[in-house]
């Protein structure tokens, strides 16, 4: 089952569905009766300006899904690249992309998915490699229209001593998937996957990460909070493989969710398969409700309740985003999740 | 200032003020004590409007205004204020952001101007140097990993910049060493006025040897059974709260 193939197929019955145990959350085949026909070619000149335009001067936009992209990154070089990916209209389309940071170089990019208010089916293939002592951080900035079905799929290779952080910001779509499968090579490689959701309506956002430790003395940290609202759903799959042998491995993974309503939902598994002896690995996955007594509190001192939760709100999601590297894009994810909390 | 009148409230159905009546005029500080469960905690949080606790019957008013009409914030607006026995922990927000928000946020509902950013760090500065809190300390989630005696002086901080009118303090002594009961005291002395009224909520008379108040009323099993000056505080110190137990 692969979302690329159907689309570039038009075959609806390759799409994933509820039956495979990887999608059961995210069911599209269930949703999507008919791959509609390619999407319209649109002129990049009516693109417009996407959320990360002004930190970097090296911009790649992709309409639609029209060809195939390269980013590299040479050995020692370092930059900062925006990739904006941009959904407009009715139509399927499907992107490939590949970065490559050769050794010792580093990487921000600076990625953002904007859809426009069309019932587009997108898919997005991103290929990256990361070489010894090399380091990438990817922001990923999501903010699809409400109709839209959008799956971004990462597949990363990390070589020893490189460095490899994501973080996600989505307000979800009609269904949305944001994926990442990381081959780790231990070797005091370091890895970060952390994600924030603020979901609303009946939007639907899906991260999805596995990390395959391989070899000796690797980390994995991931950290992905969100709330959702209405009836709006949210996916967090996280599974951390540690081979056998994959020795004085340190995996950490947390979830942490707000539901702020009868008719959400939150589904999450996480997952540590752990086949070697001498890991320090842990996880925790908390649902919940906000913190009642700090309501009163902060109510109490003044601050009207919707102000109260929102800023409650921000300061839980707030953890996630002080991890971003690259203080002015992790300025602009904070007030991006300001501004979706209404704070 | 405020006028309490035969107030009954209960919680989860169990009724715990049963026709509760005080006064505190302007200018003045009473002290409300009690043996445990006579229903301090739920005076206060009646008065600022915890969800949960329902008033059956009675009114309490500041000012003539009906206080059990209006959402807690607006209640802080009009200058209520409580300084919690247990201070909430905000993991997340700094506690100068707290504050800020709060007292910008009594400010608009005021129909006043906020406060601009230098004011507001002059201001808390002053303050935490009166109550000698390392400022620094403001720089960090609003009581998350500080001492039961740091939270105090943060309450009576919070309570220094947003300048209340009608002040509760909820055993506010509790957690507190000698050192610091003096330092608090001297804060919460600092805003005795003409203007404004207090109600202390003690189980001891240790606190009121800083706080002098001006009536000292005893509540037990919901509903005050005797007021009297400074002095009932003593006997009560001597005596404690069997025979007010009785007569409830």
């Amino acid at each position: 089952m692969s979302v690329a193939t159907a689309i570039r197929e038009r075959d609806a019955a390759r799409l994933p569905g509820k039956r495979d145990e990887d999608w059961r959350w995210t069911d599209l085949r269930g949703l999507i009766r008919q791959v509609p026909p390619p999407s319209a070619e649109v002129d990049p000149a009516t693109a417009g300006v996407g959320p990360f335009d002004a930190l970097s001067d090296e911009r790649v936009v992709i309409v639609n899904g029209r060809g195939a992209v390269h980013i590299g990154v040479e050995p020692g070089e370092t930059k900062v690249v925006v990739l904006r990916h941009l959904s407009r209209g009715d139509g399927a389309h499907a992107a490939r992309v590949s970065v490559e940071v050769e050794a010792g170089g580093r990487l921000t990019l600076l990625e953002s998915y904007e859809g426009d208010a069309g019932g587009y089916l997108a898919q997005a293939g991103l290929l990256f490699s990361v070489g010894k002592d090399a380091a990438l951080e990817r922001i990923i900035l999501a903010e699809d229209g409400a109709e839209g079905v959008t799956v971004s799929q990462a597949e990363v290779e990390l070589s020893p001593g490189a460095a490899f952080a994501q973080t996600v910001a989505t307000s979800g779509a009609r269904r949305q998937r944001i994926e990442i499968r990381v081959a780790h090579p231990g070797g005091h490689a370091g890895l970060r996957l952390d994600g924030v959701y603020i979901l609303d309506g009946k939007r639907h956002a899906d991260l999805t990460s596995v990390v395959t430790h391989a070899g000796v003395d690797g980390a994995t940290g991931q950290l992905a909070k969100g709330v959702v609202r209405d009836q709006a759903r949210a996916v967090f799959q996280g599974r951390i493989v540690v081979a056998e042998g994959a020795d004085r491995t340190d995996a950490r993974m947390g979830h942490h969710a707000l539901i702020l309503s009868d008719r959400a939902e939150v589904d999450a598994k996480p997952e540590l398969e752990i086949y070697a002896d001498d890991v320090a690995c842990a996880h925790g996955n908390t649902v919940g409700a906000l913190d009642e007594d700090a309501l009163f509190y902060a109510r109490q001192r003044g601050v009207p309740e919707p102000q109260a939760r929102a800023l409650l709100t921000e300061a839980f999601i707030g953890e996630v985003v002080d991890r971003i590297g690259h203080e002015p894009a992790r300025e602009i994810v904070r007030a991006w999740v300001a501004e979706r909390l209404g704070g | 200032m405020l006028s309490v009148k035969n107030l009954h409230a209960e919680i989860d159905g169990k009724e715990i003020l049963k026709g509760l009546t005080l006064d505190v005029p302007a200018g003045e500080v009473h002290a409300i004590m009690g043996p445990n469960g006579a229903g301090k905690s739920t005076l206060s949080y009646v008065l600022t409007g915890r969800e949960g606790y329902e008033v059956t019957e009675g009114s309490a008013t500041l000012d003539g205004e009906d206080l059990l009409a209006l959402a807690p914030d607006a209640r802080a607006a009009r200058g209520v204020f409580l300084s919690f026995q247990y201070p909430l922990e905000i993991p997340g927000v700094p506690a100068l952001t707290f504050i800020r928000t709060a007292l910008n946020a009594q400010r608009k509902a005021r129909g006043e101007a906020e406060i601009t950013a230098p004011e507001f760090l002059k201001l808390a500065r002053a303050k935490a140097a009166d109550l000698k809190i390392d400022f620094d300390m403001l720089k960090r989630a609003l009581n998350v990993g500080f001492s039961g005696g740091e939270k105090k002086r943060m309450e009576i901080l919070q309570m220094a910049m947003l300048s209340p009118r009608f002040l509760i303090l909820d055993e506010t002594d509790s957690g507190l060493d000698i050192d610091a009961l003096r330092i608090v005291a001297d804060g919460v002395n600092a805003l005795r006025g003409p203007d404004r009224a207090m109600l202390v909520i003690t189980h001891y008379q240790r606190l009121l040897d800083y706080i002098k108040p001006d009536r000292v009323h005893v509540l037990s099993a919901g509903r005050i059974v005797a007021s009297g000056g400074p002095e009932l505080a003593l006997e009560l110190e001597r005596e404690g709260y069997d025979k007010y137990a009785r007569a409830a």
